[in-house]
């Protein structure tokens, strides 16, 4: 019976596959390096503050090496989040007084509009890096950080504070120290919301890579080499061409970073997963099993293994990941008076020498023009929102009913959502030009292009969540259509809707800024509002303004949510939860 | 012949209380003293409520007692216990983890050099029965696979206390057996490296299968009740009679009154001191069916192993159909009363009927709400307004649950209804036409 197996046996046959998976893997990592380390010479090239272009060159051939540039800084600020992520929402969740502070700050820094403050932040940057471009360069990653990196603290915060209380306690007994808690416990466990997290904010995040490569501050107007300075000089140019190159250039983008980086990341965090069962339709990667089937895997675990250990020991001197049992109540209750007291010192501090500001620079006059401005703005805001729930909702109900459809749809949204929309307004102004259109009522469009799809994109995972019995129950009862959407579809969807809705609004309010005012081919076009008005005081300079510009448009955020959207989310949750 | 042995770990006068919603405190656990000695099994044996986990947890060190203090070999606990490893009911297996990491896990946090590591934790796993299981994840293993990666976890530290928190109720009962079993003969072996084993249990046949002593705890607030001392020869059998002597005694000791407690009359007592137990009415309905089925009388015991219920499932049914005068208890017997009788005979509008009324009378919560609604303007009230009250008596989850109880009696017995969205509480229609003159406001 012997002799009548294969030479060579299946398992030497699997290994060609194997060498494949290698070559190609390899080949992709030289390719990644030899990328890095032509980019990061570009980064350094002389530079100073007057002879700064104000252009990139619009020739085509530079595309490529643009568009590089532009992804390694969407990259260093993707790092830079998830560090900052780490250390944030750890102290939130591990230090009880910092807790208080930490997490309001944060709630409050989500709404500010931080378009507004890159005027502000480019200084400090330039300051910082004298005589490179490294400072404009870390402006534009401050910038898109900023986009993204509140979302993802929220996720890791809310995992840490909601971890089971049995791997807890476990963790505790087995006496695991707090570098092996972090990386054995913490870490794993938020996975999962922190790489879909992390997905979503860094497809938020092109608008702002795209608004922060080009621009107008304090009178000067500053390029970076990257594909939003592209479009925006091919815009001012009026070259509508280039436009839709690189418009196409970006889809490739955005598509490949999902295929290569999101997709493989995202099935990979699948073994994370707390819930004992298995997801119904995990996330699967063609890119992730190639590497898997290569030697990277062992390799990996080969040169990093042997690490951990020594790391473990040295490490060991933080301590362990447990907290004294007694503490003396006086002492405790004395640290949280001394700590409020200089909190609040603070606070009223700044709020001294932010009045004081204002006073001396622009008066309060103006804090009423910016108030009735982001009337304006917020009406936009409500019909933007009003007119995309007309359209995306029955569409989206439409796509998440039918598998087949969400299926090829899915993708799709996704880079709908990840596209820039400030790349599409060269085409949106050419057409408000052509026609003569106000800006006024242009603007809601323009805001519209970004914020919509969280509406759809929601809508559609609310409605492919909706029990498969309750559609049958519902067409075993023949609900007629009314009825049908009344007590079945629209409560399903609810609380997913109202996500989407908390979402696609504050991002409207952060296009403002850079919808409020366009131009085309030498033509401006403004419109009367609160984000035109900071735009306005941005590129002049104006200190006074930007700070009460900003200050208004996060008191309008945060109003809004506090007033209407959590509220209606939290009913959301009370009442219409599926599950 | 226990006195002799060293004492591993001490619990002395342990309080643990809770603030409450007024500021005021509730107890959990009250003056317990314990000790702990090597070479002896204890079992915490109790109902829900009784504390029972949460003083497994301070044994732990995981949690801080409000007064007294858990010594561990003469020293004060100030965190996690140093000599104790804990197996939960829920396994708290890292999912991230393989089965081989996991076991190692708590080495690698003492330090243990990685090849050492790796040979105690095979031997771990070789001796719980795991080979073969160790690249495999949590979830693709049954729950008594998962549970044995509890135990080698918890076995490989060799920890003078082995602790177990229901490490079994998760397990269905032939797993449970099986594991139990296999415990017990490790611990028969003579180099068995852990000295002591305290399991918590809401299973009355596991405590006496398993245990050298078992505590008994009661309840609100948590305090000792009784100790059973367990002498039989291991392997125990459990149709022996004294086997069977010692289930009944501890039937006894959880549903029988204690002697110098007074609980008052369920017509005359106060919501906070006779609680209602939470039991569903399909439940408690059920149960007096059985009973009835039975002649009028039935065991315990023969009742929970036929149903394979545990206690915490059971014995909230006994309390409200007692409470409700439908069965009452004696021993471990249950026995029909001639209104339980008319109940589970009458047909669904009259046994409603009957419910309706014993609840009226004899739930102390049903009759404030009902005669709380029939004294107020317009019949009816916020249910936030009876939430305040019982939060002065208990936990906010508990006062929660108690409501949610009265509620679901109430909407059963037509005596009031419920609007979730309003939050309102309102006397059903025909009890306020009905209700007594002196309560009707003047037109």
């Amino acid at each position: 019976m012997s002799l009548l197996r294969t030479f060579p046996t299946k398992g030497a046959l699997a290994r060609p596959g194997r060498r494949a998976a290698d070559v190609v893997v390899f080949l992709g990592a030289a390719a990644l390096l030899w990328l890095i380390v032509r980019l990061a010479h570009g980064v350094t090239v002389p530079w100073d503050e007057v002879t700064a272009p104000s252009t990139v060159s619009t020739d085509p051939t530079e595309l490529p090496y643009y568009a590089a540039r532009s992804l390694l800084r969407m990259f260093a600020a993707l790092a830079v989040s998830v560090v900052f992520t780490f250390v944030y929402a750890t102290a939130a969740a591990r230090l009880r007084r910092a807790e208080k502070v930490l997490i309001p700050l944060l709630d409050i820094l989500q709404s500010v509009p931080i378009l507004g403050f890159l005027s502000v932040t480019i200084t400090g940057f330039i300051a910082l890096f004298p005589g490179s471009e490294l400072g404009l360069e870390a402006a534009s990653i401050f910038a898109i950080f900023t986009s993204q990196a509140w979302n993802m603290t929220f996720a890791f915060y809310h995992s840490l504070v909601s971890q089971p209380r049995d791997l807890d306690e476990a963790s505790r007994l087995l006496r695991l120290s707090r570098w092996q808690r972090f990386w054995r416990v913490d870490v794993p466990g938020g996975m999962i919301p922190l790489v879909w997290n992390g997905m979503m904010s860094f497809g938020g995040g092109w608008f702002f890579l795209v608004a922060s490569e080009a621009l107008s501050v304090n009178g000067h107007n500053w390029a970076l080499p990257g594909i939003g300075a592209y479009v925006a000089t091919a815009t001012a140019d009026g070259d509508l061409g280039k436009v839709l190159l690189a418009m196409i250039v970006m889809i490739v983008m955005v598509v490949g970073v999902n295929v290569l980086f999101w997709r493989p990341l995202t099935a990979w965090a699948e073994r994370f997963r707390v819930e004992e069962s298995e997801a119904a339709e995990a996330p699967r990667s063609l890119t992730l099993n190639v590497l898997r089937r290569s030697r990277i895997p062992a390799l990996l675990s080969r040169i990093f293994g042997p690490l951990v250990f020594p790391l473990d020991r040295i490490t060991a001197v933080f301590g362990l990941a447990e907290h004294p049992l007694r503490t003396s109540p006086g002492r405790r209750r004395a640290g949280d008076i001394a700590s409020t007291v200089v909190i609040l010192t603070l606070i009223g501090y700044g709020l001294v020498r932010m009045i004081g500001f204002i006073a001396d620079t622009a008066g309060f006059g103006e804090v009423g023009h910016a108030l009735l401005l982001g009337l304006i703005t917020f009406g936009r805001v409500i019909a933007l929102v009003a007119v995309a729930t007309l359209i995306w909702v029955p569409v989206g109900v439409w796509i998440g009913l039918n598998p087949r459809v969400s299926r090829l749809a899915q993708p799709v949204v996704q880079v709908l959502a990840s596209f820039p929309a400030n790349f599409l307004f060269p085409l949106i102004t050419g057409v408000l030009i052509a026609t003569g259109i106000s800006l006024n009522w242009g603007g809601i469009l323009l805001m519209a292009l970004g914020a919509q799809w969280y509406i759809l994109f929601n809508v559609i995972a609310g409605a492919s969540a909706i029990p498969n019995d309750l559609r049958e129950a519902s067409a075993n009862l023949r609900l007629p259509r009314k009825l049908w959407w009344r007590k079945l579809i629209l409560p399903a969807i609810f609380s997913s809707y109202v996500t989407g809705g908390i979402t696609a609004a504050g991002g409207a309010w952060n296009a403002s800024i850079v919808a409020e005012i366009v131009s085309y081919n030498g033509i401006t076009l403004t419109a009367t509002g609160l984000g035109a008005y900071i735009k306005d005081a941005t590129s002049t300079g104006n200190a006074g303004q930007i700070l009460i510009g900003v200050a208004v448009m996060s008191l309008y955020v945060v109003g809004l949510n506090r007033l209407f959207w959590r509220r209606l989310y939290a009913l959301a949750e009370r009442r219409f939860s599926v599950a | 012949m226990t006195t002799t042995h060293e004492v591993l770990i001490t619990v002395d006068k342990v309080s643990k209380s809770f603030a409450g919603a007024a500021g005021d405190e509730l107890r959990v656990l009250d003056g317990i003293d314990l000790d702990l000695r090597a070479g002896e099994i204890v079992a915490l044996l109790g109902r829900s409520g009784s504390g029972k986990s949460t003083l497994l947890r301070t044994i732990a060190g995981l949690i801080t007692p409000t007064t007294g203090s858990v010594r561990y070999r003469g020293a004060e606990l100030n965190g996690a216990n140093p000599g104790t490893a804990m197996v939960f009911q829920s396994f708290a297996l890292m999912p991230w983890l393989t089965v081989q990491d996991n076991v190692e896990l708590g080495l690698a946090a003492q330090g243990v050099p990685p090849a050492q590591r790796r040979d105690r934790a095979l031997k771990a796993i070789d001796v719980i029965g795991l080979d073969g299981f160790e690249s495999a994840y949590p979830k693709e293993l049954s729950g008594g696979m998962r549970q044995r990666v509890g135990f080698a976890r918890a076995l490989v530290l060799e920890p003078d206390v082995l602790l177990m928190d229901e490490p079994f109720s998760a397990l269905d009962v032939l797993t449970a057996e099986n594991l139990r079993t296999e415990l017990m003969s490790l611990w028969g072996t003579p180099n068995f490296p852990t000295k002591a084993v305290c399991i918590v249990t809401h299973n009355i046949e596991e405590a006496v299968l398993l245990a050298d002593r078992v505590i008994v705890l009661g309840a609100n607030p948590g305090h000792l009740r009784a100790e059973v001392t367990v002498d039989l020869a291991r392997p125990r059998d459990r149709k022996s009679a004294a086997f069977e002597a010692l289930v009944d005694r501890l039937y006894d000791l959880l549903t029988g009154r204690e002697p110098d407690v007074t609980v008052p009359e369920p017509t005359e007592a106060t919501p906070t001191a006779r609680p209602l137990p939470v039991a569903s009415v399909g439940g408690l309905a059920g149960l007096v069916e059985i009973v009835y089925a039975r002649g009028g009388r039935a065991d315990l015991p023969d009742i929970a192993a036929e149903l394979s219920f545990e206690i915490d499932d059971l014995l909230p049914l006994v309390d409200a159909a007692a409470l409700l005068d439908f069965l009452f208890v004696a021993g471990a017997d249950l026995n029909l009363t001639p209104m339980g009788n008319a109940f589970t005979t009458a047909d669904i509008q009259d046994s409603k009927k009957i419910f309706a009324e014993q609840a009226r009378h004899r739930a102390p919560l049903v009759r404030t709400i009902y005669k709380a609604l029939a004294a107020s303007a317009e019949g009816n009230l916020r249910s936030g307004f009876f939430l305040d009250l019982l939060r002065r008596g208990f936990s906010p989850d508990d006062a929660q649950q108690q409501l949610d109880t009265a509620i679901d009696w109430g909407r059963y017995a037509e005596l009031f209804d419920y609007d979730t969205d309003t939050g309102q509480i309102t006397l059903d229609p025909a009890h306020w036409t009905a209700r007594p003159a002196e309560h009707r406001t003047p037109a």
